[in-house]
């Protein structure tokens, strides 16, 4: 393997890392508040669906997106007024948020475009394309000719469409909300002794919406990403299980920003080596099923989720509505 | 009028659950820079009171004068504007976070935190020399003793320049000495006007402590008078209604053969933590051995062992024979075929099932005798009817064995699970917690069946972290600390002030429970440097 295709490896990284990285931090912002939400996936979906959709008809991605982030938005308030304000159970909500988004996206993408539950394909400003940063190579044979550091720069760097650099700069921005801001004490607060914020005077379901009304936004973008950025137009099930992937990644992480972004490249990796089987047999020296190389991602998901990850502690409120106790 | 307002003046508060009135047109005066008991029973509405007062419930009707001006308190943020301070008997601190983080939470001074850290830090420091508050302010609340948590608890009230402070059971949780530390704090704090009340069921606490005190009954303020005229006999009686017997009446323990013997036992958690270290004792016939210590010192790891509810290393023989501890042959049913009886300490997650009705909850454990039932069914009938006899005998208001558990007040609770356990006959009855949340008339009744049942020759293991009751009830006390037996005494010689030294692990030497020579050894430690503890 020679170092440009690792380097390749690694951008393929990058772009299919962003939108667990972003889903991520969107359960983060919620589990951390105390509200499970397994509806990332469904939330993501429709993102997908509503930016395509609505980029499509406007030609801009930008309005797109806000369709998507609205989209995503509405699911969580679904799931906010469910499991916060009628204090149902969170996992049952976020089942539900995510049957529905996959079956309202294909039912809606048949009646407005009648091209099989999926959107037309979309291009020139109805889809992000990559930021070619000043003095990048664009052409393959001039960087196969470049030095490493210049094809590092060129492949792995730049050209990247501007929501992969949104969800990198997510992650100090969520650090830094989680532990350097009066709102990211509460949040955290929020989600280990709901009782201790309410005692101090502070709203706990104030809190709560606000989480999952940031965990809807991040959803959103994800979403977007998929059917504008990483694809180009949403087909059925886009979201292929990138919402659990993401929730493994969060427990793998521990509820953590930078281990996030640790753990979601991790997935990425996985996932960006499936693509490569080549690769694979050049280094194991036997042909690997595609099928197999596939499954890595779940697989993982699968490992880590039966615990092979070391003692991970959730958020100690997590899952339990807020009940008011004398 | 006088010339002080009233601290806090609540005018005919009523508040209604329901059919359920907590609270019955309460008046109340509490005087500035006084500590003032509020003393009732489980369910006499103090709780409510003081929930009112901390905006946690809206009062159906009366009013609220703060300082002498009529405030409204719809939520908690109001009362922290009046001055108010709660520190509530379940502490509401975030166990992950540092002492200083708990104490600015919702209290900071702006959208970022670093400014509000290092102002909180320097108020931390005045407020610990001002009034022994010490605690690390940048240590995990989780690595705090019980009694430093409290304090983070008071130092968020005064953080907040909270005037008023209400102190709700501050010291169930307590060592005597950290109690006795908590009562020096909330001297300091009268000393500089802070008004304080002090919501308790302990009398001998409203006795020492107290300037006035209140007390409630069946949601009603039966009485308000000054500490120093009363006693604890009036306090008693103005509490339940009646005359009660506050002493426990005992004939001196005549013990016979021993019928349980534990030697080195040990019990390990789930997480992999030592719980209890290799402890040994026996207990005989016709005699109650009292275990005291802080709760979590192992205390209940070792009835869970011998009730059969966990696993554990050593031997133990009941009766001579030797029991199993490695959990595969032992749960409650083999422990109660051996003559053990146990009344757990947490009645309501092991001791009932609270959805259930008593008749089913009595005959948990025993459902299995041929005497109830035929084959897999159960004869309902009959068991309904002998339930029914049990609780008249044990008077368990309302004697109706059809009524869910969870309807019965904590005191009946408690009533109905010993006549499950005591009825059966048992050999040994380990009890845990008797008194938990029971009201003192019904503390009176259990106290006397636990004293019968001794003098009926059978053997009791009773542990509690109520000190006063296990050295009213039992015939030998063995303290516990970390998991270790610090000594054993004998409930007649040994005083208050050297228990709480063995339960906190300042004295004794543990697992030489026979060893009574303890005094050197208690002076050595009053003249040298007491090690901190916490």
């Amino acid at each position: 393997m020679d170092f440009l295709t690792l380097v390749q490896v690694l951008d393929s990284t990058i772009r299919l890392a962003t939108p667990l990285l972003l889903a991520c931090l969107a359960g983060l912002f919620s589990e951390r508040a105390g509200i499970f939400d397994i509806g990332l996936e469904g939330k993501m979906l429709a993102a997908a669906f509503f930016s395509a959709a609505v980029a499509f008809m406007t030609g801009s991605v930008w309005v797109g997106l806000l369709a998507g982030i609205g989209a995503s938005m509405v699911l969580s308030a679904l799931h906010g007024v469910a499991s916060i304000t009628f204090r149902g159970n969170q996992l049952i909500s976020g089942v539900a948020i995510n049957f529905l988004a996959a079956g309202m996206t294909v039912l809606i993408a048949q009646h407005w475009f009648s091209q099989g539950g999926r959107t037309p394909s979309l291009s020139g400003a109805a889809r992000f394309e990559g930021i070619v940063w000043p003095g990048a190579l664009t052409r393959i044979r001039d960087i196969k000719e470049a030095g490493p550091l210049m094809q590092v720069y060129s492949e792995l760097i730049s050209g990247h469409s501007i929501l992969v650099y949104m969800a990198l700069f997510a992650v100090p921005a969520t650090w830094w909300i989680l532990y350097r801001t009066r709102f990211g004490l509460r949040l955290r607060a929020v989600g280990e002794n709901p009782a201790a914020v309410d005692t101090a005077g502070v709203s706990v379901v104030g809190l709560r919406f606000a989480a999952v009304g940031i965990c809807g936004l991040l959803c959103g973008i994800a979403g977007a990403y998929l059917a504008t950025a990483l694809q180009a137009g949403f087909v059925k099930d886009m979201s292929a299980g990138r919402g659990y992937i993401a929730l493994a990644a969060l427990i793998f992480a521990k509820w953590r920003p930078w281990y996030a972004l640790m753990s979601t490249l991790l997935f990425g990796f996985l996932q960006a080596l499936a693509l490569r089987p080549d690769l694979i047999e050049t280094a194991v020296g036997v042909k690997v099923q595609v099928q197999l190389l596939d499954a890595l991602p779940y697989i993982l998901t699968v490992i880590i989720l039966a615990g092979f990850v070391g003692k991970a502690i959730p958020p100690r409120a997590g899952g339990e509505p807020y009940v008011k106790e004398r | 009028m006088t010339d002080t307002a009233p601290a806090i003046e609540l005018k005919g508060i009523s508040k209604a659950f329901g059919p359920v009135q907590a609270n019955k047109d309460i008046s109340i005066r509490v005087m500035p820079g006084t500590i003032h008991g509020i003393i009732g029973e489980n369910g006499a509405g103090k709780s409510t009171l003081m929930s009112i007062l901390y905006g946690f419930y809206k009062a159906d009707k009366g009013e609220i004068f703060v300082n002498g001006t009529k405030t409204e308190i719809p939520d908690s943020q109001a009362a922290i504007a009046a001055g108010i301070g709660m520190v509530f008997q379940h502490f509401k601190l975030v166990e992950n976070f540092t002492v200083i983080e708990n104490v600015i939470l919702g209290a900071e001074d702006g959208a970022l935190l670093t400014p509000s850290i290092s102002k909180a830090r320097k108020s931390l420091k005045q407020l610990a020399e001002e009034y022994e508050l010490n605690v690390d302010p940048d240590a995990l609340v989780e690595d705090l003793s019980v009694g430093h948590q409290q304090r983070v608890e008071i130092l968020k009230a005064l953080y907040r320049q909270a005037d008023i402070l209400i102190l709700d059971e501050p010291t169930g949780v307590l060592t005597p000495a950290e109690a006795d530390h908590l009562f020096r704090i909330l001297d300091n704090l009268r000393k500089e006007g802070k008004t304080i009340i002090l919501i308790t069921h302990k009398l001998r606490e409203i006795m020492e402590y107290t300037d006035t005190v209140s007390v409630m009954r069946r949601g009603e303020m039966t009485a308000t008078v000054k500490t120093a005229e009363t006693d604890p006999e009036q306090l008693a009686e103005l509490m339940v209604g009646r005359k009660v017997l506050l002493r426990v009446d005992k004939k001196p323990a005549t013990p016979g053969d021993v019928v349980l013997s534990v030697r080195d036992l040990k019990v390990t958690d789930s997480a992999g933590v030592e719980r209890v270290k290799g402890i040994s004792f026996d207990i005989r016939a016709g005699e109650i051995y009292g275990i005291a210590g802080v709760a979590g010192n192992g205390q209940s790891e070792l009835m869970e062992v011998l009730g059969g509810m966990r696993s554990g290393t050593g031997t133990i023989t009941m009766n001579g024979q030797e029991i199993d501890l490695t959990g595969k042959y032992s749960d409650g049913q083999s422990r109660r075929a051996r003559g053990i009886g146990h009344v757990p300490e947490d009645r309501h997650d092991e001791g009932l099932i609270l959805d259930y009705t008593a008749w089913e909850n009595m005959i948990f454990g025993y459902h299995r005798d041929p005497e109830w039932g035929t084959g897999p069914l159960m004869n309902n009938a009959a068991i309904i009817k002998e339930a029914e006899a049990k609780m008249e005998r044990f008077d368990v208001r309302p004697p109706i064995a059809t009524l869910k558990a969870k309807n019965f007040s904590g005191g009946n609770q408690q009533k109905i699970v010993l006549a499950r356990e005591i009825e059966k006959n048992p050999d040994l009855l380990l009890i845990g917690q008797p008194t938990r949340g029971v009201d003192i008339g019904a503390i009176e009744f259990i106290h006397q069946e636990i004293i019968r049942l001794r003098d009926e020759g059978k053997a009791i293991l009773l542990v509690s972290v109520e000190l006063d009751e296990i050295r009213s009830l039992s015939d030998r006390i063995a303290v516990m600390f970390d998991g270790q037996i610090m000594g054993e005494r004998d409930p007649a010689a040994a005083d208050e002030r050297e228990l709480g030294l063995l339960m906190a692990g300042i004295a004794g030497e543990p697992d030489k429970p026979d060893h009574i020579a303890v005094e050197e050894n208690l002076t050595a430690v009053e003249h040298g440097e007491a090690p901190k503890h916490g």
